[in-house]
């Protein structure tokens, strides 16, 4: 008797425990269903390839595609290099001691941030006191700092990664540190940083609360050529959903280009991610082999 | 792979501060938002050699940043405030104020509500929380849900000081983030009553949309209350809440911002305010436009 | 001798060269530190002259916000801090409970199989913009929310929440997730061996052993949740009052910045205000994530 309630205990434990995750399930589910069904009416070539026409109730969202590719740019170019010296000097260089806590600690601080409160900074650092005006680049240096935690993690993640041995070997034969970290450290994390450094962009192109105030603009459908147009405003895919839902006047009769935008925004994202995850494991098998 | 980078932030770098010329910031109001969207798109249309920026934030964005002469035009659907000129004045800012159409301000119930005509004193005490149950106007027994905009709109300050004079909104009304979506609770909520631009009020066949009530107002108790809905009450002044929608320049505007806004005030770009429901300029804001040149 | 003297220069010079690498990389290690310095250092400056000209009583006892107002400007937050609390306290309400059931399920009674389904599930998730996130709280949650209570409209407190729990549950469960593997299989044995069963195994001895990396992932959860802007500005109807129940429309901090930054003039007493938010903003997100590193810190001595 005992016995069959403490089964019925752990079955119903289990149960509402699957139930629990079959919830997550259904809510990504939900999501993706909802924009995709919506969504996927509207798009096609011209969606893709054209600017907003009509009042922004026609057209496309080519604009906001490519003002959210060159922000993202900046953003890597910004974001990664620092990001990776960070993780080489605390995964190689660094002893444990007081410097390395606090750096640790500023990194898992930095992360904690509310993406406004960069977005307050960046407004006040980049676009007013260093005069960079409301621009791609003020933008991008803002998303830069959002995404330079995230950075730092997965590079550190990556060289943890390298197996001790490969370290030593090198050291061993005689060669300096730097030596060593470049010829048999580096090649192997590089993959995982890669991964960690799409993770990260893939995040950045979904942020909308630190452009909004360092550059982004409701309508600005031309395409300046390369070095201009990092100081000039753009278009972004989120900030585009955000006016498409909310300050459109015609926020009913745009929905569906609101629900086109949404799906785009996550297929680009999804796809990052997706990205990122087969080179995490390719990189994983081919060190099986090693 | 360093120096490359090295040199694409030195270029960048210089690019941002040499801000290039062959293109205009527009900035500010979210009710004249997509009416300058318009304008500008058909504009370029026309010229592409010029490239216009149109950004939204509100009023009190447009003008702060023409103020900070980070923008060519500022749109503001309110005047600009004392305190906004003294500033201007600081920076050498020199504001030039035209006016690109006028606009009688809505005040939008559910068409389920019943209630047709408010008198500019019962709204103001509905929106300052004085009013809050739709009985106390002749309506039925349900508590007021308020709609209205953000401080940051044009649309909330002249509400403010024409309708509520000067007095506070009830901390309960909801802020919403343009003027759609107020439209958009009003349509859903049986007991709401918001302001919007007349432009908004009106669906694609140039109808007012189903579901919803445009109030008729009375400028005071025992007034014939009067409807925002035909132009000529607007244009006379006969309907209470109207105003001009404005555009601020630095100093008299010269090359391709004179030009935009000579495209603005001529017969196609008041064809296009007219088209976004709203009505041309007219009597003496004609005059007003001459002052900075048009 | 010549020879000797140069392999001398050879390795002095390669010292040095491994010095400056080193100092380099060094400099990258402290921007992480300097960036969070200067973020507070900015955050204070910029905000400490509206502290001094209003006094801490107008910016922590007054309940009004309304510096644009013509009959008195009002700089009060508390109906936001509390409306910010509350939004992030219903979240957790929702995610809390979900978020260690779904992680218990993943790390401790899913078939290989379906942890392959479902942590991308989870990475997905977790990728979902908040705009988008926002958009089906105007969509689909305001009205499904408006119906089920029958209240007059859905963009209110509860809307937030919800939208902010699907925020944080990618946070909770993969933290959580994380804290529940790394519980010694010893421990599982132990209890196994004793005669209890996986579940009482699960309750009573695995998820008290993991509590301590629970709670740091809920902080963690409850940082993101309060620093959210997006979704909150979409979704809650921004309505400044204290609000009264979860039905009630909101106003968050980190709305009131989004809302407002661009609109005021900027060295004003109002642009100012903004970054006394944004510098509270800081210091709570600042406390939780403190919070949870002490926790965590703990958690990793003990199952040390």
């Amino acid at each position: 008797m005992k016995r069959k309630w403490r089964d019925m205990e752990q079955a119903l434990g289990f149960t509402v425990l699957r139930l629990s995750a079959v919830i997550i399930i259904v809510i990504l589910a939900f999501i993706l269903y909802d924009v995709f069904s919506k969504g996927a009416g509207v798009i096609n070539w011209e969606f893709l390839s054209d600017k907003p026409r009509k009042g922004m109730t026609e057209g496309g969202i080519w604009p906001a595609i490519v003002g959210t590719f060159w922000v993202s740019l900046v953003t890597v170019i910004v974001s990664v290099p620092i990001g990776m010296f960070t993780a080489i000097y605390l995964n190689e260089y660094a002893k444990q001691g007081r410097l390395i806590r606090i750096i640790r600690l500023a990194i898992r601080n930095l992360s904690g941030v509310p993406s406004i409160v960069y977005g307050l900074f960046g407004f006040a650092l980049f676009t007013l006191m260093l005069n960079l005006g409301l621009s791609v680049i003020s933008s991008g240096l803002t998303l830069g700092l959002l995404t330079l935690p995230w950075t730092i993690t997965a590079s550190e993640e990556a060289l943890k990664t390298v197996p001790r041995s490969y370290r030593e070997g090198a050291l061993a034969l005689g060669a300096t540190k730097w030596q060593t970290i470049r010829t048999n450290v580096l090649p192997y994390a590089v993959p995982g940083m890669l991964t960690g450094t799409i993770l990260g962009l893939a995040r950045a192109a979904g942020e909308t609360a630190p452009i909004l105030f360092t550059g982004v603009a409701f309508f600005w459908p031309v395409l300046p050529k390369f070095p201009q147009m990092l100081s000039q405003q753009f278009m972004a895919l989120p900030y585009h959903l955000f006016i498409m839902s909310t300050q459109h006047h015609e926020i009913v009769k745009v929905r569906p280009l609101a629900y086109g935008t949404a799906l785009v925004l996550i297929f680009l994202i999804v796809l990052m991610n997706s990205v990122a995850v087969v080179i995490r494991y390719r990189f994983r098998k081919k060190y099986k082999r090693v | 792979m360093k120096k490359l980078i090295a040199v694409l932030f030195l270029v960048t770098v210089i690019t941002g501060t040499v801000v290039a010329q062959d293109f205009m910031q527009i900035k500010g109001s979210d009710t004249l938002i997509n009416l300058v969207q318009r304008l500008a798109e058909v504009y370029m249309e026309e010229n592409p050699n010029i490239a216009i920026a149109v950004t939204g934030g509100g009023s009190g964005v447009g003008i702060a940043s023409l103020i900070a002469d980070r923008v060519q035009i500022a749109n503001a659907s309110r005047e600009m405030k004392d305190k906004e000129k003294d500033a201007a004045k600081e920076n050498g800012v020199i504001p030039y104020e035209i006016v690109v159409g006028i606009d009688g301000l809505s005040v939008v119930v559910n068409a389920a509500n019943g209630v047709e005509s408010l008198t500019v004193d019962q709204i103001g005490r509905i929106f300052r929380g004085e009013i809050s149950n739709w009985k106390d106007v002749g309506g039925s027994d349900m508590p007021i849900s308020l709609y209205g905009r953000q401080a940051n709109s044009g649309t909330y300050a002249f509400f403010q000081e024409f309708v509520l004079l000067k007095k506070d909104y009830s901390q309960k009304m909801k802020r919403m983030n343009g003027n759609a979506q107020i439209i958009e609770g009003v349509l859903a909520d049986k007991a709401a009553i918001g302001y919007v631009g007349i432009g908004y009020v009106y669906d694609d066949n140039h109808e007012v949309r189903e579901g919803l009530t445009v109030l008729k107002v009375a400028k005071e108790a025992g007034a014939t209350p009067v409807t925002p809905l035909v132009a000529e009450n607007v244009k006379s002044g006969s309907y209470p809440i109207a105003r001009a929608l404005y555009q601020y320049v630095n100093g008299k505007p010269t090359g391709a911002v004179k030009d935009f806004i000579t495209f603005e005030l001529g017969p196609k770009g008041q064809k296009i305010v007219e088209e976004m429901s709203f009505y041309p300029v007219s009597g003496p804001y004609l005059e007003q436009n001459k002052k900075a040149g048009f | 001798m010549q020879n000797r003297k140069h392999k001398n220069k050879a390795v002095i010079l390669r010292q040095l060269r491994e010095n400056i690498i080193e100092r380099f990389f060094q400099v990258n290690g402290l921007f992480a530190v300097i960036v969070l310095v200067g973020i507070f250092s900015l955050l204070l400056i910029e905000g400490l002259p509206a502290l001094q000209s209003l006094g801490l009583k107008e910016f922590f006892l007054n309940r009004i916000w309304d510096p644009t107002s013509f009959e008195r400007e009002s700089y009060g937050l508390l109906s936001m801090i509390v409306s910010t609390l509350m939004v992030t306290l219903g979240a957790m309400v929702i995610a809390v409970p979900l978020g260690i059931l779904c992680a218990a399920y993943i790390a401790d009674i899913a078939k290989p199989r379906v942890r392959e389904i479902i942590k991308p599930v989870i990475e997905i998730l977790a990728g979902i913009p908040s705009v988008v996130i926002g958009f089906m709280g105007i969509i689909v949650v305001g009205p499904m929310l408006a119906k089920i209570f029958g209240t007059s409209n859905g963009l209110n407190a509860m809307n937030g929440s919800i939208l902010l729990a699907v925020m944080s549950l990618p946070t909770i469960i993969s933290i959580s997730e994380d804290a529940i593997l790394a519980v010694p299989q010893e421990f599982k044995n132990a209890s196994l061996a004793l005669g209890a069963t996986r579940w009482q195994t699960l309750v009573r001895v695995t998820i008290p052993a993991a509590m301590s990396g629970i709670i740091a992932s809920v902080m963690l959860g409850m940082g993101r949740a309060i620093g959210e802007t997006m979704t909150v500005l979409m979704a809650t109807g921004n309505a400044p009052a204290m609000p009264g129940g979860f039905f009630d429309s909101v106003r968050t901090m980190t709305a009131t910045i989004a809302i407002e930054l661009g609109e005021t003039v900027q060295g004003g007493i109002h642009y100012k205000s903004l970054f006394v938010i944004g510098f509270v903003l800081f210091l709570m997100t600042f406390v939780v994530n403190l919070v949870s590193d002490v926790v965590l810190q703990k958690y990793q001595k003990v199952s040390r």
